[in-house]
């Protein structure tokens, strides 16, 4: 198991309720099984589109990118700065 | 200087900050928060060290295209009402056509990667995210 902290952003934290918790999943996992594991904790999340935009440690990345333990996901809905 | 800040932007910090007297060139775009419908202002939030860490990588990619030019950006964050800026780009350069390509490559990447999110707010006191 790895334990992943999880950040919600803007939109996200409203569905979430939070913007930030932690989140267990057997390893090897994913981007995408933390993901998944948000949806099944956090029910408001499931209102996210199937594939959000996600970062781990504070870059941009797919869904198929693997999670190690104290890792950081971030949620992040359509980006709108400027 | 902060790439991020609470507080209105002083352009003049970012053209001190670029300018100097081998660079004869200075370009400086500015973002500001239009008065659409009834919007009153936009609240701005970030994921800020993300933020950051693009910011700096954006700057350093604009540096290795146009090793002469030095950029500066700051975006605001908070609450912004209407007619006052959120972001501004200064980009300074020997000569204009690096100065104008570095300040577009820029404000075009910042667009397209910056982990921030706007809620404009009405005149009614109602808040919707702007999810283009």
């Amino acid at each position: 198991m790895a334990k992943v902290s999880v950040r919600f952003f803007a939109r996200y934290a409203e569905l979430a309720g939070c913007d930030w918790s932690a989140v267990n999943v057997s390893t090897p996992a994913t981007v995408g099984d933390v993901i998944a594991r948000v949806r099944e904790v956090f029910p408001g999340t499931q209102a996210m589109p199937p594939r959000p935009l996600a970062a781990l440690n504070r870059r941009q990345v797919k869904h198929d990118a693997l999670v190690n333990e104290g890792d950081e996901v971030a949620l992040l809905p359509p980006l709108s700065g400027g | 200087m902060m790439h991020l800040t609470r507080h209105p932007i002083d352009v003049g910090d970012l053209l001190a900050a670029v300018q100097s007297a081998e660079r004869g060139g200075t370009c400086v775009f500015l973002g500001t928060v239009r008065n659409d419908a009834d919007v009153t202002g936009i609240d701005y939030s970030a994921y800020e060290a993300m933020t950051v860490d693009e910011i700096e990588r954006i700057l350093a990619e604009a540096h290795e295209r146009w090793p002469e030019s030095r950029v500066m950006l700051q975006h605001r964050l908070g609450l912004i009402p209407a007619g006052e800026a959120s972001i501004a780009i200064a980009a300074a350069a020997p000569h204009r056509d690096a100065a104008f390509a570095a300040c577009r490559y820029v404000i075009e990447e910042v667009k397209k990667r910056l982990p921030i999110w706007k809620k404009e707010l009405s005149a009614n006191g109602r808040g919707s995210w702007v999810e283009k």
